[in-house]
């Protein structure tokens, strides 16, 4: 369903990513992981639009997407979260979701906008009352928000940055199970962009790991903890540390 | 009173004020409140989304003058004048914030940039004095008693109804921009451009959809009030300190209600009426003085204006809480 091939991102000298290539298919949750500085958030901007690569080609169901604008890469089934939530204030929690209904679905129907809100909501759990405010949520309710958002734009693939940092560990759980939720029920292809290691090691189908901008392992989780370069990568020598040391650099 | 019953009260009332109640004097004062209630009406619909434009007062000049240029020059009627000074508008609004919105100019710079606009629009009106009169202003070319092909009435009272359903519009055209999408979008762009990108929005397209919209808008207003006085000058229908009027009235009226600008205009021109009464000649000037000093206190101490923080006042204690707005 979306296949990356050579992919380039240079910031004057500095190269953030180089020579990436990469698929996914329909229906499989792909974890990205990686340190801090290693291109995976690089490669989320330039998959959702937020700037074009300097070289290479993204093809999503066949088409290129790479360099379009964001909306139109929303428009054409990609959802994306924000590492950190990015609310809209002065609107209601439904009001957030209902504006990404309607035009992440192109801006046609407010009727089709409000039913896609309330079934995004009732998904993740926040309420569907219309004048809730933003401003009671917590941490958590904020990335449910943001999920729900995502969701009402009704993506095919969806791009889920770091989608736990902040959350405590029962939170974490329901987070992920949430993610897989979605693919189950919904049928949605989903990319986890993550720092904490042993969640994600859990529910993802196929991980690949990113440093200093190029794939260094890819594969099922149970091998990828076990490739010593990623270990090494990882600053740790066992398992046990390696989660650790993620899990620390997710707080 | 439910608010059911005061609605149509109030526009019968407004309708009829003319026929029983004929002070000229009077009805001049509410035809030139009606329509800079207009023009700060229209000024506010970018103003409340934190777009604050401070070059407003070069689209009223465009359409004052486009309208009385051509039909001195050409003969065009002010009915084909209109529809073409707002197109002007339109176009010239577009010229100068397409680039502005697709490179990311926001807040201070954005207001910066159409305040150059302000200045171009009347250093143009003023250069080429040969067919605008420059800084001694502009009258259009007058026909005998009321004339509806060349939008020239003796009868005040005409104006009053002209101005009133302008006016009127433009509160139709707030409200029907605050209930649609469309305003859930500029809210959400006003927060947060990336994010509303990511929620679908194409974040420039809305931003020139209300910004050509708005220029529109008070172009209508500039050429109404061209039609109106029959005299218009650079000082009165263009340039910055007209900008700064309507950033003015539309702060201290309620720049989130759609009273909130009319409540302004009454204000300023009162208070502009009060010191050229009181004060004469001498007093010239004296209302940008205070506009200024006022703006300041109002922006630190009541930064959603009187109409905004009376009906604060009035809904606490209502169901929904209001969020505090910061203001633009």
């Amino acid at each position: 369903m979306l296949v990356v091939e050579g992919l380039v991102k240079r910031f004057g000298g500095f190269t953030a990513v180089s020579n990436v290539s990469f698929k996914v298919d329909q229906g499989e949750i792909l974890g990205l992981i990686g340190p801090n500085g290693s291109g995976k958030s690089t490669i989320f901007n330039m998959l959702s639009g937020t700037f074009p690569p300097s070289a290479g080609s993204i093809k999503f169901e066949g088409q290129e997407i790479a360099g379009l604008a964001p909306h139109r890469i929303i428009n054409r089934g990609i959802g994306r979260t924000f590492q950190i939530p990015r609310p809209f204030r002065r609107l209601s929690i439904f009001e957030n979701v209902e504006l990404a209904g309607y035009y992440g679905q192109g801006g046609h129907s407010r009727a089709r906008a409000d039913e896609a809100a309330e079934r995004a909501l009732a998904m993740v759990g926040l309420p569907t009352d219309r004048h809730a405010t933003v401003d009671g949520l917590g941490a958590a309710g904020l990335k449910k928000l943001e999920l729900a958002k995502a969701l009402a734009t009704g993506p095919k693939l969806l791009l889920a940055d770091e989608s736990l940092g902040g959350l405590d560990e029962a939170e974490m759980d329901q987070a992920a199970d949430m993610l897989r939720k979605i693919r189950d029920e919904l049928g949605i292809t989903i990319i986890w962009v993550e720092h904490i290691m042993g969640v994600l090691m859990r529910v993802v189908d196929r991980v690949m790991v990113l440093d200093h901008g190029e794939k260094i392992s890819e594969g099922l989780p149970s091998a990828v903890a076990g490739d010593p370069r990623v270990i090494e990568v990882y600053l740790g020598t066992d398992a046990h540390a390696t989660q650790a040391v993620a899990a620390q650099a997710g707080r | 009173m439910n608010a059911r019953l005061a609605w149509p009260i109030a526009a019968v009332a407004l309708v009829a004020l003319p026929f029983v109640y004929r002070d000229p004097y009077h009805l001049h004062i509410f035809v030139l409140i009606l329509i800079w209630s207009f023009a700060y009406t229209s000024w506010s619909m970018m103003g409340r989304f934190g777009l604050v434009s401070l070059g407003h007062g070069g689209f009223m000049g465009v359409g004052a003058y486009v309208t009385a240029l051509l039909w001195n020059h050409l003969g065009v009627s002010p009915w084909i004048g209109i529809p073409i000074a707002l197109v002007c508008a339109g176009g010239l609004a577009l010229i100068v914030a397409y680039p502005c919105f697709r490179f990311r100019i926001t807040g201070h710079y954005f207001a910066l940039v159409t305040l150059a606009l302000s200045g171009i629009v009347l250093q143009v009106i003023t250069a080429t004095r040969d067919y605008t009169g420059g800084s001694l202003g502009y009258t259009p070319e007058r026909t005998k008693g009321n004339n509806i092909l060349a939008l020239q009435f003796e009868d005040k009272t005409v104006w009053y109804l002209i101005a009133l359903a302008v006016w009127a519009a433009g509160l139709v055209i707030w409200y029907w921009v605050d209930r649609s999408m469309s305003r859930y979008a500029m809210e959400a762009i006003s927060e947060d451009e990336d994010a509303a990108a990511a929620a679908g929005v194409d974040v420039t397209a809305e931003k020139l959809k209300i910004t050509v919209i708005s220029a529109a808008m008070t172009a209508l207003a500039g050429a109404l009030y061209c039609q109106y006085q029959m005299f218009i000058s650079p000082d009165t229908v263009s340039g910055i300190s007209v900008s700064l009027q309507m950033v003015f009235a539309v702060v201290v009226g309620g720049i989130y209600v759609a009273l909130g600008p009319t409540v302004g205009a009454v204000i300023t021109l009162l208070l502009a009426e009060s010191l050229r009464i009181f004060f004469g000649t001498k007093a010239v000037g004296w209302d940008n003085l205070v506009y200024g000093v006022l703006l300041v206190l109002f922006i630190i101490f009541l930064p959603k204006g009187i109409l905004g923080s009376l009906m604060d006042r009035l809904k606490s204690g209502g169901a929904r809480p209001v969020a505090a707005r910061k203001p633009a």
